[in-house]
């Protein structure tokens, strides 16, 4: 059975990662899991200078989720290099470096920086922080700052670029469309929704920033949707994000059109997760007698003539 | 570093007070590598609720046996207290750094400040061993609180008055320094921020040598989600890790806001 996916000029050995943020620079869970078993890491977003993060309280857990604001807190773009980077180099999988910025000369002078780096396989780049005044969403949320993002940014690397797209938009295919025109690899989705909480004693919102970005299996379903949505308007690969907990939550996405997944949340609760969710998918598939992983992208069984009433397909 | 990430299997979930409850689990390896001071990131369900971990002090190791004290506060703790002999918990640890008990000092004052009680049966038995002398502050909200099992050198101090000094521990000890003079001695805090803060005052204000044990929100426990800042009075970095930093701290690093008290 084959379960590598092709990322651009990319093979990865399979079609699980871990999400930004979730598995920060790789060497914190490598105690505690395989980090050969996954098909890639993406990193902890790095900015061009460090980022000292949120005011506490940053994290809420709510029902089957988690709210959090972190505000990007990451140890800058020089530090990355020297302290985080050789030993993402070690690791025998593939290492995809995201790259959140409040400017497009940001993100291009940190991708430029890092092209002349050994050890990167990929960029993922996050226009889609909920958590952050400057950059983040302001760009993620505007069509035309996506694609100039990208537009900009595709002509200085050969490696596989992926843009990291918001749900918090009326219509994310619009999106995911405009990076596929302007020469993307692939997109990822979804990043966390906008989310809050109360605390009625004090009346006081929890999050320090009052809003958060909402994670965990409370999302699957918008997620799952979102990437069904997509798929019927680009032809690039989706990387599915979302509350992906198990084996069959992944297996769900790749069936709605996601040619890879990402596991954020999941990795909190079990360091472990993403490993045991590849493993899962592996034996789904000899079970079911799938030879290449491939096949199950897209292929969603739905009854003749039937649509989905809340998608309106952008192409 | 030795780190496990397993389900252990629990011995026994006995009563200490009120609400309150220990738990001992069997877990040989792990148990040998813990110190005091240290936490652990536990699992209570297999369902999404709780969705996280909750960080657990280590309350004390006998033999390959782990416990852990605490208060039903939520769904996670009241799934803890129902646990019977061969149920599983997932846990994932040793986590966080040691209270400061091989440094240099003579007198170990303790204040703990209701749960706070939690990592300090293993600090009190490393510090016997060392021959300190200890005084344990101990605030409660009423006598029915009091969790006394493996401390030693009791101060009680209940917010009724229901047992030992009415008011809180931090007061309690500061009445006690009034007419005492402890010698070399070195403050071991656990409690509610607000106690937290008000250790760290009368520290400062007696020129004591004073490390404080966190307690925050946080999801993973080793560094990742960031989650659980803390401001720090210096340095580089705006924010102290409670999970990677801490969750001991010397009093004069870190800096409590109102917010931390809501």
């Amino acid at each position: 059975m084959n379960s590598a996916f092709a990322l651009g000029s990319l093979v990865l050995r399979n079609r699980v990662l871990v999400a930004s943020g979730t598995f920060g620079y790789g060497n914190e869970l490598a105690p505690y899991t395989a980090l050969d078993a996954i098909g890639g890491i993406v990193t902890k977003s790095v900015s061009m200078l460090p980022r000292q993060g949120n005011a506490p309280r940053r994290i809420v857990e709510t029902a089957s989720g988690m709210l959090n604001s972190i505000g990007l807190a990451n140890v800058g773009l020089d530090a990355f290099i020297s302290t985080k980077l050789p030993f993402l180099r070690t690791v025998d999988t593939a290492i995809i470096v995201n790259i959140a910025a409040s400017s497009v000369e940001e993100y291009t002078a940190v991708l430029e920086r890092l092209e002349m780096e050994e050890g990167i396989d990929a960029y993922e780049i996050n226009v889609s922080c909920p958590n952050v005044k400057d950059g983040g969403l302001s760009f993620g949320t505007k069509r035309e700052a996506t694609a100039a993002i990208t537009r900009d940014l595709r002509p200085r690397t050969r490696k596989p670029l992926i843009i990291k797209l918001t749900p918090n938009v009326t219509r994310v295919s619009d999106f995911a469309a405009a990076c596929e025109d302007e020469g993307a690899d692939a997109v990822s989705l979804i990043n966390t929704l906008v989310g809050m909480a109360v605390d009625v004693r004090t009346r006081a919102p929890k999050l320090s920033t009052i809003t958060g970005g909402l994670s965990g299996p409370a999302i699957k379903p918008v997620a799952l949707a979102k990437v069904f949505e997509v798929s019927k308007a680009v032809r690039i690969p989706i990387i599915g994000i979302g509350g992906i907990m198990t084996w069959e939550d992944a297996i769900e996405f790749l069936l709605v059109g996601a040619s890879a997944v990402q596991v954020g949340t999941a990795s909190f609760r079990d360091p472990d997760a993403a490993a045991k969710i590849a493993t899962g998918m592996d034996a789904y598939c000899e079970r079911e007698g799938v030879a290449d992983m491939q096949d199950l992208v897209g292929g969603l069984r739905i009854p003749q003539n039937v649509t989905a009433p809340g998608l309106v397909a952008s192409r | 570093m030795t780190a496990y990430n397993t389900d252990y299997p629990v011995i026994s979930v006995r009563p200490v007070a009120d609400e309150t409850f220990a738990l001992r689990f069997h877990a040989p390896e792990l148990s040998a590598a813990l110190r005091p001071g240290q936490f652990l990131n536990i699992l209570t369900s297999e369902l999404y609720d709780p969705l996280l971990r909750r960080p657990y002090s280590i309350s004390n190791v006998i033999g390959e046996e782990c416990e852990i004290i605490f208060t039903i506060v939520g769904k996670g703790t009241a799934l803890l207290a129902e646990k019977r002999s061969g149920d599983t918990i997932g846990v994932l640890g040793p986590l966080g750094n040691t209270f400061g008990y091989e440094k240099d000092f003579g007198t170990a004052i303790i204040v703990a400040g209701g749960i706070g009680v939690a990592p300090f049966p293993f600090l009190v038995r490393e510090l016997q061993r060392r021959e300190k002398s200890i005084h344990t502050f101990l605030g409660a909200r009423n006598a029915g609180r009091v969790v006394r099992d493996g401390l030693a050198g009791l101060h009680i101090a209940t917010d009724d008055g229901s047992e030992g000094y009415h008011g809180t521990a931090v007061a309690c000890l500061d009445a006690f320094l009034g007419t005492h003079e402890p010698d070399r001695p070195r403050i071991f805090a656990c409690g509610p921020n607000l106690m937290l803060r008000a250790t760290q005052e009368l520290a400062a204000r007696r020129g004591i040598a004073c490390e404080l044990s966190l307690e925050s929100e946080m999801a993973c426990g080793v560094g990742i989600c960031q989650g659980c800042p803390i401001e720090r009075t210096e340095g580089e970095r705006k924010y102290a890790l409670v999970c990677t930093d801490g969750p001991c701290f010397d009093s004069r690093d870190i800096i409590f806001h109102e917010h931390h008290h809501a």
